[in-house]
C-alpha cells in the first residue's frame, strides 16, 4: 500500500507549507508591516509549545495508565497563567527591561551578570532538555512506525533510527534557517513564532477532530462515552494526593523555567499587554487540548487489542476504524507538536550555548574584545547554528542510547523536575533583593545533584547507571542516602520524593548561602533593578494613554529645566503639533528634542535614562549607570576647571579693586592738587591785582612808592612764572616726555656749581658747607643739568629750612658699585616722622612757615632722579634733615 | 518617576480599580483551592467518586476560571488599571 509514501508526501508538503508561512512572516516583519504578527492571539498560540508530542500522544497514554493524573500537567500552567499578575507580568517586564535573551541570561544578569552562573544554567538546561528532544524524535518515529506497520510489512523497525535521524536533520535545518536568519537585538523571530502558531492550530484541530470522532463517531455520544469511562479500568478516582499536589506544583514550576517556554513567553514577547489576553486564552487552549484525552484513552482501551501502546491511541484508533484521512490529520498534529517543540527548544538552548559558552571561549581564544566588534555578528550566528545542530544531535543521541523504550510521560516528568530546579533562584532573584550569586550557585548545585541522584539516574532502570546495591543500601552503604528514601523516609512515591527533596534542599541552601555571603555592587544594583522593576520602567503601551506620559515628562522637565522654560518648550511643541494646551503628544521627534534639552542640563546619558524611564523601552541598565558615572566624572573635571577659572577671576577682581582704590586715591590727589594750584596761583595774583589797582587809581604816589609797588608786582609775577615753570617741569617729567641731555662730567664740579647757584643772595652768610673734595672726584655720565637741579633744590631747602643757630650742611659722597650716593645732611631739627611721608608729594611744605616755594621742589627732584635711573630719599637718624641721592654713574638706556 | 504621592483615601474609581486588581491576584489562589478539592475525595473500597464526575468537576472549574479571568482582564482594560500598581 502507498500509505507510507502518501504520509511522507504529506509531511513534506506540510513542512514546505511551514517554510512558506515562516518566510512570509519574516518578510512582513522586515517590511515593518504585519501588525497581526504581533497580536495577542499569535502570542497565546505560540505559548502552546508547552503542548508537545508528550501532550499529543503521551497524555492519552498517561490517562490510560494513571487515570486523571495527566490533568496535573495542564492545571499547573493554567494556574500560573491565571496568576499572571504575580509572576509572569514581572518576569516579562524584567525580561524586556534587561533585554534578556534566555533564562540563563536573565539569571546571570540578576546575579551580577555572572557568566559562570550562566554557563551552569545553560549546562543544566541542556541536560534537562535533551531527554525531551529525544522524546519528540521518539514520538515522530513511533508514529511513522505505526503507519508502516499498518500499511506495509517490508518497512522494518530497524529503519526507526534512520527516520529519527532524518527528522532531526530536518528540524535542525528549519531552526537554523529561521532561527538564525538575523541577529536581532531583541532576539525575536517572527517567522518561527508564526510557524509554531500555525502548528498550534493544527495540533489543536487534529486532537479535537480525533476526540469528536471518538466521542460521537465511535463512542456513540456524550453520555454513552461518560458511562464507558466509568465502566473502564480507570473508572474510579484513585488519585494519590501527594502526587496530585506535587505534580501540579512541578508543572507550574516547569512552565516558568523551561528554556523554550521562557523563549516564547518573555523573549519573543512583543507587548506586555498580550499577557492579559493569554492569561485566559492559554488556559482555555490547554483545557480544550486535554478535554478529549480520557475519552480517547477509554475508547482505545476498549476497542484496541490488549497490549497495544496507549501512547499511540490517537493514531491507532482512527487507523483501526479505517479512517485513514483522520489518521493522517492526527499524524500531522503529532508531527506539529514534536517539531514546534524541538525548533523552539533548539533555538532557546542554542542562544544560551552560543552566548554563554561558545562566545566567551571564542573571545578569549582570539584575544578579542572591543577590537573585533565588526565581525562578531557573523561569529555569533555561526556559533548559534552549530549549537542548534549540536543540541538536536544530542537529543538524537539520547534517543538512540535510551532505545526509545520508556513511556513518554516518565521521561517528560524527569525533565520537568530537572528544569524546575531553576525556580528558587528565579523567584528569589525576582522578589528578594538579598539573593546572591553564591547562594544561587550553591542552591542550583545542590538541587541538581539531588535531582540527578534521586530521579534522573535511577530513571534509566535499576542497575544501569546506579548499581542495585546503591539503590538498596544507599551510596557507600549509608542507609539514609538511598536514592528513593533519602534520610531514611521510605514509602514515598519516587517522583514526589525527588521533587520534594531537590526543591526544598535547593531553596534552603540558596537562602542560607545568600544570607551568609555579601553581594558585589553589580549584584546589588541588578537586584534592585529586578525586584523594583515597576519603579524603574514604564510599560511601552500604558493603559492610561499617552497624555499621562506627557504629564510625567512635563513634571520631570520642570524639575530639571525650570517651570517657565519647560512650559514654554512644551507649549511651543504642542502648537507645532496642532494640539491645544501645554501637553503635546510624546512623538519621537518631541522626545528627541526634549532629550537634547535635558541633556544640556543633566548630561546625555542621564537624560536618555530619564526619558527612557518615563517613555519605556530602554530602562536604566548598568551601562546607563556607568555612562552616568562617566559623565559625572567629566562634570567634576569641568567644575574643577571652572573653579580654577573662578579663582583666577577673583584674583583679577582683587587686582581691579586695588586699581580702583588707587584710582580713587589719585583722583582725590588730583583734586587736592588742583585746589593747591589754584591757591598757589591766587595768592600772587591777588597781590598783583591789588598793587596794580593802587598804581592805576592813586594819583599822588611818590616815585619811591611807585617803584616799591612795581617791584612787588614784578616779584609776584616772577613767583608765578616760577610756579608755572615748576608745574610744567613736573608734568613733563611725570609724563616721561623729558629729553635727557646726557653729558660726562665730574661730581665735584657739579656740586661746586650747585652750591654757587643755591647760596647766592641774602641769608647765605653764616651757612657752612662741609665737603670732602677728594671723594667727590667721580666721573658721571648722565644729564648733568637735571642732576644739578636736584642738588640745587636740596641745598636751597637746607638753607631755607635749617633752624640751627649756626646752620651747616654736610655733603658726603660714597661710591657704591655702579652708583654714587650723595648725602645732604644739615644740623637742623630735621623733619618729623609724619612729614617724612609726604615731603615728596606735590605742594607738600613742612610747617607752612616760609613762603617762596610752591612745594613742588622735592616732587620734581624725585621725578628727575627716577628719570636718571636713581632715587632721592629721606635719610632718617642723621641728627638733622638728611637726603640721600643715588645716581648711577652711567645712565643706562633702560632707565629712559 | 513613578513614585506617586499616596493619600490615605483614594477616589472611588481608584478604590474600585485596586479591588479589581486584588481579585485578579486572588484568581490563582481560588483556582488552586478548587483544584485541591479532589484531595478530599475518598478513594479505595468505600465508594468514592467516578472518573466521569471528577472529569466534569475539574473541567467545570477550569471553564469557570477561564471565563472569570477573561472578564476580569476585560474589566481591567476598560477600568484602565495602572500596570505599575504595586501592593495596595
Amino acid at each position: 500500500m502507498a500509505t507510507l509514501n502518501i504520509l511522507v508526501a504529506v509531511c513534506l508538503i506540510y513542512v514546505i507549507f511551514l517554510f512558506v508561512v515562516a518566510f512570509a512572516a519574516e518578510r512582513e516583519a522586515r517590511r515593518g508591516k504585519g501588525g497581526w504578527l504581533r497580536s495577542p492571539l499569535v502570542y497565546t498560540l505560540s505559548l502552546s509549545i508547552y503542548c508537545t508530542a508528550w501532550t499529543f500522544y503521551g497524555a492519552v497514554g498517561y490517562a490510560a495508565r494513571s487515570g486523571l493524573e495527566y490533568l496535573t500537567i495542564y492545571i499547573g500552567p493554567s494556574l500560573v497563567m491565571i496568576g499572571w499578575w504575580w509572576i509572569l507580568r514581572k518576569l516579562v517586564r524584567i525580561g524586556r527591561a534587561q533585554r534578556a535573551t534566555s533564562i540563563a541570561d536573565l539569571i546571570s544578569s540578576r546575579y551580577g551578570k555572572s557568566n559562570l552562573l550562566a554557563v551552569g544554567v545553560t549546562i543544566l538546561a541542556v541536560i534537562g532538555t535533551t531527554p525531551y528532544i529525544a522524546l519528540q524524535l521518539q514520538s515522530v518515529t513511533l508514529s511513522f512506525a505505526v503507519f508502516s506497520d499498518a500499511g506495509s510489512t517490508f518497512e522494518a523497525l530497524a529503519d526507526q533510527e534512520s527516520t529519527a535521524l532524518l527528522v532531526a536533520m530536518g528540524l535542525a535545518l528549519f531552526t537554523i534557517l529561521f532561527g538564525t536568519r538575523n541577529l536581532d537585538v531583541n532576539e525575536r523571530h517572527h517567522g518561527v513564532v508564526m510557524a509554531i502558531a500555525v502548528e498550534a492550530i493544527v495540533k489543536l484541530f487534529a486532537l479535537l477532530a480525533v476526540g469528536v470522532f471518538v466521542v460521537w463517531g465511535v463512542g456513540g455520544g456524550l453520555s454513552e462515552t461518560l458511562d464507558k469511562i466509568d465502566a473502564s479500568k480507570i473508572g474510579m478516582w484513585e488519585m494519590r494526593g501527594d502526587r496530585w499536589a506535587s505534580l501540579i506544583f512541578l508543572s507550574a514550576a516547569a512552565f516558568l523555567c523551561l528554556p523554550r517556554m521562557f523563549q516564547v513567553m518573555v523573549v519573543e514577547n512583543d507587548d506586555e499587554s498580550h499577557l492579559r489576553t493569554a492569561s485566559w486564552a492559554f488556559p482555555a487552549y490547554i483545557m480544550v487540548m486535554s478535554l478529549f484525552v480520557v475519552p480517547i484513552a477509554v475508547v482505545g482501551l476498549d476497542l484496541l487489542p490488549e497490549g497495544s501502546n496507549p501512547d499511540l491511541f490517537v493514531l491507532t484508533l482512527p487507523l483501526a476504524t479505517g479512517n485513514e484521512g483522520l489518521a493522517m490529520l492526527s499524524f500531522l498534529g503529532g508531527f506539529s507538536s514534536a517539531t514546534s517543540m524541538v525548533i523552539v527548544a533548539a533555538l532557546a538552548l542554542s542562544t544560551m550555548v552560543s552566548n554563554h559558552i561558545v562566545m566567551p571561549i571564542w573571545l578569549t581564544a582570539t584575544g578579542g574584545g572591543a577590537t573585533v566588534s565588526g565581525d562578531v555578528r557573523n561569529v555569533v550566528i555561526l556559533a548559534r547554528r552549530f549549537s542548534i545542530a549540536g543540541v538536536v544531535f544530542l537529543g538524537f543521541l539520547y534517543f538512540q542510547l535510551s532505545g526509545g523504550g520508556t513511556a513518554l510521560a516518565s521521561i517528560g516528568l524527569v525533565s520537568f523536575a530537572g528544569v524546575a530546579q531553576f525556580l528558587p533562584v528565579l523567584l528569589g532573584g525576582v522578589f528578594w533583593r538579598g539573593a546572591t550569586r553564591n547562594g544561587a550557585f550553591a542552591g542550583l548545585t545542590v538541587g541538581f545533584m539531588v535531582w540527578a541522584y534521586c530521579l534522573m539516574l535511577p530513571s534509566f532502570g535499576p542497575g544501569v547507571l546506579i548499581p542495585e546495591t546503591v539503590m538498596e543500601h544507599g551510596i557507600f552503604g549509608i542507609d539514609w542516602l538511598r536514592p528513593y528514601a533519602l534520610f531514611g523516609i521510605e514509602g514515598m512515591d519516587p517522583l514526589v520524593h525527588a521533587v520534594l527533596w531537590s526543591i526544598s534542599l535547593n531553596s534552603v541552601v540558596f537562602f542560607l548561602a545568600s544570607l551568609i555571603g555579601f553581594p558585589t555592587p553589580l549584584e546589588r544594583l541588578q537586584g534592585a533593578q529586578f525586584v523594583n522593576v515597576y519603579e524603574h520602567t514604564e510599560n511601552l503601551q500604558s493603559w492610561s494613554g499617552s497624555f499621562a506620559q506627557s504629564e510625567d515628562l512635563m513634571v520631570m522637565s520642570q524639575r530639571i529645566l525650570g517651570a517657565r522654560e519647560a512650559q514654554i518648550l512644551f507649549e511651543s511643541e504642542a502648537q507645532r503639533q496642532g494640539v491645544g494646551g501645554y501637553l503635546p503628544e510624546p512623538s519621537p521627534d518631541f522626545l528627541l528634542v526634549l532629550e537634547r534639552e535635558l541633556s544640556g542640563s543633566v548630561g546625555a546619558a542621564t537624560a536618555h535614562a530619564m526619558i527612557g524611564q518615563i517613555v519605556g523601552g530602554a530602562s536604566v541598565s548598568v551601562e546607563d549607570l556607568m555612562a552616568v558615572a562617566d559623565e559625572t566624572a567629566q562634570m567634576m573635571e569641568y567644575s574643577s576647571r571652572l573653579e580654577a577659572k573662578s579663582e583666577e577671576q577673583s584674583r583679577t577682581a582683587r587686582q581691579l579693586r586695588q586699581a580702583n582704590e588707587k584710582l580713587t586715591e589719585i583722583s582725590v590727589q588730583k583734586d587736592a592738587f588742583l585746589s593747591q594750584v589754584s591757591h598757589e596761583l591766587r595768592t600772587p595774583m591777588t597781590s598783583i591785582r591789588a598793587f596794580s589797582e593802587i598804581l592805576r587809581d592813586s594819583e599822588r604816589l611818590s616815585e619811591v612808592e611807585k617803584v616799591k609797588y612795581s617791584s612787588i608786582i614784578h616779584d609776584e609775577a616772577l613767583r608765578l612764572t616760577r610756579l608755572l615753570d615748576d608745574l610744567l617741569d613736573l608734568s613733563v617729567l611725570e609724563n616721561g616726555q623729558v629729553n635727557l641731555n646726557v653729558q660726562t662730567g665730574d661730581l665735584g664740579a657739579l656740586l661746586d656749581h650747585a652750591l654757587a647757584s643755591a647760596l647766592t643772595g641774602a641769608g647765605s652768610e653764616g651757612f657752612t658747607v662741609r665737603r670732602d673734595q677728594a671723594k667727590e672726584a667721580v666721573a658721571l655720565n648722565t644729564d648733568l643739568d637735571r642732576l644739578s637741579q636736584v642738588f640745587i633744590n636740596l641745598i636751597a631747602n637746607a638753607r631755607k629750612y635749617c633752624d640751627a643757630e649756626a646752620p651747616a650742611l654736610t655733603i658726603r659722597v660714597v661710591q657704591n658699585g655702579a652708583s654714587v650716593l650723595v648725602d645732604f645732611v644739615d644740623n637742623g631739627s630735621g623733619i618729623s616722622k609724619k612729614d617724612q611721608a609726604v615731603i615728596f608729594e606735590k605742594f607738600a611744605r613742612v610747617g607752612e612757615m616760609k613762603a617762596g616755594g610752591a612745594g613742588l621742589g622735592l616732587a620734581i627732584c624725585r621725578e628727575i632722579m627716577a628719570r636718571l635711573g636713581g632715587s632721592v630719599n629721606y635719610l632718617p637718624g642723621q641728627g638733622g634733615a638728611a637726603f640721600r641721592v643715588i645716581v648711577p654713574r652711567t645712565l643706562r638706556k633702560a632707565a629712559e | 518617576m513613578s513614585k506617586r504621592q499616596s493619600s490615605v483615601f483614594l477616589q472611588r474609581r481608584n478604590y474600585r480599580r485596586r479591588r479589581l486588581v486584588d481579585l485578579i491576584r486572588m484568581m490563582p489562589v481560588i483556582g488552586a483551592l478548587l483544584w485541591a478539592v479532589p484531595l478530599l475525595w475518598p478513594t479505595g473500597e468505600d465508594g468514592g467518586v467516578t472518573t466521569s464526575k471528577a472529569l466534569v468537576y475539574v473541567f467545570l472549574v477550569w471553564f469557570g476560571l477561564v471565563v472569570v479571568t477573561a472578564l476580569l482582564s476585560r474589566l481591567a482594560l476598560t477600568a484602565q488599571v495602572d500596570e505599575n500598581l504595586k501592593d495596595g
